[in-house]
């Protein structure tokens, strides 16, 4: 009940926050959005690398899924019929093969027919509920794909996975590549900016909200008795491949919703966005906040988010004259000019910052930020108590 | 008395090994049963085959009246039959309460839309596995460590928790795979008490596989002996211990 309180409490705030900041600052206000949209991105998908301890490399995938079919939605793309082309010919007939064309055939036929038949009926609504069911539609079809990804992870662990799911995203981005009505390479764009700060920081809470409450019921424990002991979790009774499957689902619907508020937000979209890079981002939110540490995870993704950001202006700024005057000090004047200007290239290449960043922060806290704070593990802990 | 497990001529074949060859032997309602034998001999083998890990090549498990051959693990473990580990397997990162609640996963009425939903039927049903995973918690004493991490409970400890998530399954078998190794004698003494005293408390019948002599012979009703697989003798304890083959098997034969 509290918890259910608090959802609704967050999303009032996100309603008068986003009212309020209608004229702020455009550049903080990207950013807010960015980092809302990490958030979604990093609490979903830590559901399945964290608790449920199965490596996805493919967050971006699902986000492609539902930031293309949401917004295939609201600008009321309707696909063709696939032609299905004749590969080999009259000349080879093999039942099973052409059988098989045959089922893939009619489902991509169906599933068309539904989608263009969907955007006929959604047409004569307003943009804003079109712009809401374009999310939830991207969010549905991502988790149809999370559903295909599942599958194979039923029989793959650690590295093979994570190289299964990576070819996931890869393919994804390459049927995108290659289709037309979607812009192919050439990205699609036109949408309508209908993310605000409600939508972004609502579903991030609702995010938030699903994750946790799922975690912290038993019917979630069997989350993290899959990640334990997989073993041990089939011997108690839990069915692992449905909470696989499940985890796989549930992050790829809220990876679909993330995209779809980032295409209604950056209004141009390209597959070349959801590449592997992206998914390394959000993996690295995940790893750095603390696996299965929702706290840590959130608190990740707004760091990684803003921090780019953060040293970009800092390379500007007065401080950085002063701190490189203070450290150069007693340098002659020659030395200390070529000393200045290789700090402030440093300073200016902030990815390389970045990086040596993370690779510190790494070091030092191998499990995460926020990571092994959960229970305590001696007994005159909990007595102090 | 009626069978509550049967195994008729299982046999399990790893390439060209017969881990386990035409093994036959039943379990009746509430019936405590030892299986021994030398390294190798088979019985975690047993135990794995039972609870659907492998399947037998040939032969038939029945349970109740029903096949178990072919089902997997987490029906066979809701069909009533619970087990450890010989190398302890609790769930590493949760306390010692999440890992007995884990094991009431199964008997929930309620799935996920009831989870996020957080209604009233879900805190009806929260509270009532709490509940009995206190009680089971206070029966066996690990009711102070409630929110402890299990990694930081001792050994024996350890032990006797995997025991209780695997009743929190509510199980009508038992199955215990060397529940003794790595225990000291007092240990043991405590752990025979702890066995007997869940089989009478729980009604339960209890197969428990076990290197330790004393403690099988100590509270076994009936023990069956494994030697390469095969089923060399079944009896009483007594007639265990006099029984040339198993002496044979232990000890070697006399060079003649």
């Amino acid at each position: 009940m509290r918890s259910k309180l608090l959802l609704i409490g967050s999303l009032i705030c996100c309603a008068l926050a986003s009212w309020l900041l209608k004229g702020f600052n455009p550049y903080y206000y990207d950013i807010l959005i960015s980092v809302g949209i990490g958030i979604i991105l990093a609490t979903g998908l830590n559901l399945v690398n964290g608790y449920t301890g199965q490596f996805s490399l493919g967050h971006a995938g699902f986000m492609a899924v539902g930031a293309y079919l949401g917004s295939a939605l609201s600008l009321e793309i309707q696909f063709g019929y696939p032609d299905w082309p004749n590969w080999a010919g009259d000349a080879f007939y093999w039942w099973p093969w052409d059988g098989f064309l045959t089922v893939v055939e009619a489902v991509l036929r169906i599933a068309v027919w539904l989608h263009n038949e969907f955007v006929t009926v959604t047409h004569s609504l307003p943009d804003t509920a079109r712009f809401v069911i374009a999310l939830f539609y991207g969010g549905a079809i991502a988790s149809i794909a999370g559903l295909g990804i599942g599958v194979p992870s039923l029989r793959l662990k650690g590295d093979y996975l994570a190289i299964v799911t990576l070819g996931f995203n890869e393919i994804i981005k390459v049927v995108i590549q290659n289709a037309e009505p979607l812009g192919a390479q050439r990205g699609l764009g036109g949408m309508i900016r209908q993310t605000n700060l409600f939508w972004t920081f609502g579903f991030a809470a609702i995010t938030i909200y699903a994750v946790l409450s799922l975690v912290n019921s038993t019917y979630g424990r069997g989350f993290l008795a899959v990640r334990d002991d997989e073993v041990a979790a089939e011997a108690m009774g839990i069915n692992t491949t449905k909470y696989k499957v499940l985890a796989f689902v549930i992050a790829a619907f809220f990876a679909g919703i993330a995209g779809g508020l980032y295409a209604h937000f950056k209004q141009f979209i390209t597959p070349e966005g959801f590449n592997f890079l992206r998914s390394v981002d959000i993996v690295v939110m995940v790893i750095l906040g603390g696996m299965g540490n929702t706290v840590g995870v959130c608190f990740a993704a707004v760091l990684l988010t803003i921090l780019p950001e953060v040293l970009r202006v800092f390379a500007k700024s007065e401080v950085l004259d002063r701190i490189i005057h203070f450290i150069y000090q007693g340098l002659s004047t020659e030395h200390f000019a070529t000393a200045s200007a290789k700090t402030r290239e440093l300073f200016e290449n902030r990815m390389i910052l970045y990086s040596l960043l993370l690779i510190i922060l790494m070091l030092t806290r191998p499990q995460g930020l926020f990571g092994g704070l959960g229970l305590p593990r001696r007994r005159e802990q909990v007595e102090k108590k | 008395m009626s069978a509550l497990l049967q195994l008729d001529n299982v046999t399990v074949q790893f390439g060209g090994l017969k881990a386990v060859s035409d093994l036959s032997f039943r379990i009746g309602e509430g019936e405590l049963v030892g299986l021994i034998g030398p390294n190798g001999a088979g019985k975690t083998t047993v135990f794995n085959l039972i609870t659907g890990v492998y399947r037998p090549t040939s032969g038939r498990i029945t349970f109740r009246e029903k096949s178990v051959v072919g089902r997997r693990p987490y029906k066979i473990t809701a069909g009533g039959i619970a087990r450890t580990f010989q190398n302890i397997r609790l769930f590493g990162s949760l306390s010692v309460f999440d890992n007995v609640r884990c094991a009431c996963n199964m008997h929930l009425s309620h799935g996920i839309s009831h989870a996020l939903w957080r209604g009233g039927g879900f805190d009806r049903e929260e509270g009532e596995v709490e509940r009995s995973v206190m009680e089971l918690l206070e029966i066996f004493g690990l009711a102070a460590e409630r929110d402890l991490s299990c990694r930081a409970l001792p050994y024996g400890d350890q032990r006797r928790l995997e025991i209780v998530r695997a009743l929190a399954t509510r199980p009508k078998l038992l199955l215990l795979d060397e529940p003794a190794a790595g225990m000291n004698p007092t240990e043991k003494q405590e752990l025979m008490k702890l066995i007997r005293f869940t089989q009478e408390k729980f009604g339960l019948a209890v197969l428990l596989v076990e290197h330790d002599m004393k403690v099988v012979m100590g509270i076994c009703e009936r023990i069956a002996v494994l030697d390469y697989g095969q089923k060399i003798a079944e009896g009483t304890p007594a007639e265990i211990r006099c029984d040339p083959k198993v002496v044979a098997a232990y000890l070697g034969k006399d060079a003649e």
